[in-house]
């Protein structure tokens, strides 16, 4: 395949997953079945996916694809009512009961959010969340989600078919919940769209990274939902927080692969775009009055963003933010950043004075976390021993490989071996 | 997360595997089959892979050309890997609670064996620090 056939097709599979929560849309309020509905639209797309690079793009792909799922709708209803109805002569009369196949439904702006809602059902935990809405929402097919999670494509098809199974017996009707019910909802849907980015943003290391960059794929959901419900300030902050975040990814690894942490990063390989359109919605959304948990982590990232150099970074901001942050949203994550903030402004012994309280934490006593601040801490206090110890029992604590030999680096370099 | 859940056993409990009557080994493949399909049907298998006899392993250590040198001699001690489940767990709790299920995989009489699971987290390549 020469490369103008790639650029094609990476044409057509962005177009897919644009449509396919516009069609599934259509679909699912036509035959009030989200089940069915969606296992016939991932049919159409991967239909479209396998006829269009040949035969080109129609010229109305979602009438296209509208048509193929309904299709397969039909045959699917058709194959119920004869299953149930078997010997009795109401096949006719089915075909009656069946929406007609106008090509030009009718198109909500709204779908998009009203599946969102529907696969970030609290019901579910959070990986049939994601695993979900990836496919509902972002039009990605179980093969490439399972590929994302590295899990056979059985166990991904599995969850998601189960996912549907718990929406269908909650009995949540196929319409956007009412204001009120939106805003109850609304902190699962940020929930899930913020753990699909850390996902992405956590693996996209190296020989690691995925094929599928869902740190991407979940700006791009946030986007399309910030542009449904553009007055709410959490979610323009959330997206802020991830457009950020995402700015220093270039910075984050050496080229053989090793992490560097913020204070080492090259910092002119920051995509500047990125920081600029993140402070850009951050401040928009923080002029509209309350102030969530997205928006807060969004500032302190931005914060950080605007320091060109490490020593231009203002951490005594950095550390009043965290101070509110403790009281809007306290969690043992939130404290320890704190602790970091604060031994920036006060020094190393008054960071390591606050995470003192954190030991009779059991969300966060025995974390890496923990004992890599530490660590680091003692390091800069001059109690080269402590800062040893301490890296090493981070090192036995991190589920990740590349964390792990960054802590074993930082201990064999104290140690002087 | 992942989890890696390992059936261990010396050399003597791969022995006395051997000489199980019929019933009891029908009971048992009939159990691992139905957990080998329970962890499908949760959402959670990633692999599985039983191993050869103990009889069947090699010790390879390079020589001085890099040339493989084999030995066979293991201590009497020594634990060996039966077989091994991989699973993806939303928690280290919800991976106990499978390895203490397939624990119970029945032994001699049919009786819950109790087998030892060592449960251990699979490393990934994830990497968030200094976010």
């Amino acid at each position: 395949m020469d490369m103008a056939d790639c650029q094609h097709d990476a044409r057509i599979e962005h177009l897919l997953r644009e449509l396919a929560p516009q069609v599934l849309g259509a679909v699912a309020r036509r035959f009030r079945d989200f089940s069915s509905a969606e296992d016939a639209v991932q049919e159409a797309m991967i239909a479209a996916f396998t006829q269009w690079p040949q035969q080109g793009v129609p010229d109305n792909p979602r009438g296209w694809l509208i048509q193929v799922a309904c299709r397969r709708m039909a045959d699917h209803v058709r194959g119920e009512i004869a299953r149930r109805e078997r010997e009795t002569a109401v096949a006719a009369e089915a075909e009656a009961l069946l929406p007609t196949l106008e090509i030009e439904a009718d198109m909500d702006p709204n779908d998009t959010l009203v599946l969102l809602f529907m696969c970030c059902h609290p019901a579910l935990t959070p990986s049939s969340a994601i695993a979900l809405t990836l496919r509902a929402v972002g039009g990605l097919t179980t093969a490439e989600i399972a590929n994302a999670f590295l899990v056979p494509e059985a166990t991904m098809a599995q969850r998601i078919s189960r996912a549907k199974q718990t929406i269908k017996a909650s009995g949540v009707p196929f319409r956007l919940p009412s204001p009120p019910q939106r805003s109850e909802l609304l902190p699962q849907v940020l929930h899930v769209l913020y753990l699909i980015f850390s996902e992405g943003y956590a693996s996209s290391i190296g020989s690691h990274l995925q094929r599928l960059d869902l740190a991407r794929e979940a700006i791009r959901l946030t986007r399309n939902i910030k542009t449904l419900l553009p007055d709410n300030p959490e979610i323009a902050g959330l997206l802020a927080l991830m457009l950020l975040t995402d700015a220093r990814r270039a910075a984050r690894t050496s080229p053989h692969e090793e992490l560097i942490p913020l204070d080492k990063q090259d910092r002119t390989l920051w995509d500047r775009a990125e920081v600029s359109e993140g402070i850009e919605l951050l401040t928009a959304a923080l002029s509209k009055g309350s102030v969530g948990l997205y928006q807060h982590q969004a500032a302190i990232a931005a914060v950080h963003d605007e320091a060109e150099k490490v020593e231009d970074t203002d951490w005594p901001q950095i550390m009043a933010l965290y101070e509110l942050l403790r009281r809007v949203s306290p969690n043992p994550m939130v404290t320890l950043n704190h602790a970091i903030a604060a031994a920036m402004v006060h020094g190393p012994a008054k960071g390591l004075d606050l995470l003192r309280a954190l030991d009779s934490d059991p969300r966060i006593a025995g974390h890496y976390h923990l004992d890599a601040v530490r660590a680091h801490l003692f390091e800069r206090i001059g109690d080269r021993e402590a800062a040893v110890n301490h890296y090493r029992i981070a090192a036995t604590r991190t589920t990740s490989i590349p964390e792990r030999n960054y802590l074993m680096t930082q201990a064999a370099r104290l140690a002087g071996n | 997360m992942k989890y890696i859940l390992m059936m261990t056993g010396k050399k003597s409990d791969f022995e006395a595997y051997a000489s199980w009557s019929k019933d009891d080994l029908q009971a048992n493949v009939a159990f691992m089959r139905a957990f080998s399909k329970e962890l499908k049907d949760s959402c959670v298998f990633v692999s599985t892979e039983g191993l050869g006899w103990p009889s069947e392993a090699k010790l390879v250590r390079a020589g001085k050309n890099g040339e493989p040198i084999t030995d066979g001699v293991f201590p009497e001690w020594k634990e060996f890997l039966a077989g091994y489940w991989i699973i993806d767990v939303e928690s280290p709790q919800q991976a106990y609670q499978i390895a203490g299920r397939v624990s119970q995989a029945p032994g001699p009489g049919g009786k819950p064996a109790n087998t030892p699971i060592e449960v251990r987290p699979v490393l990934s390549g994830h990497a968030d620090l200094g976010l």
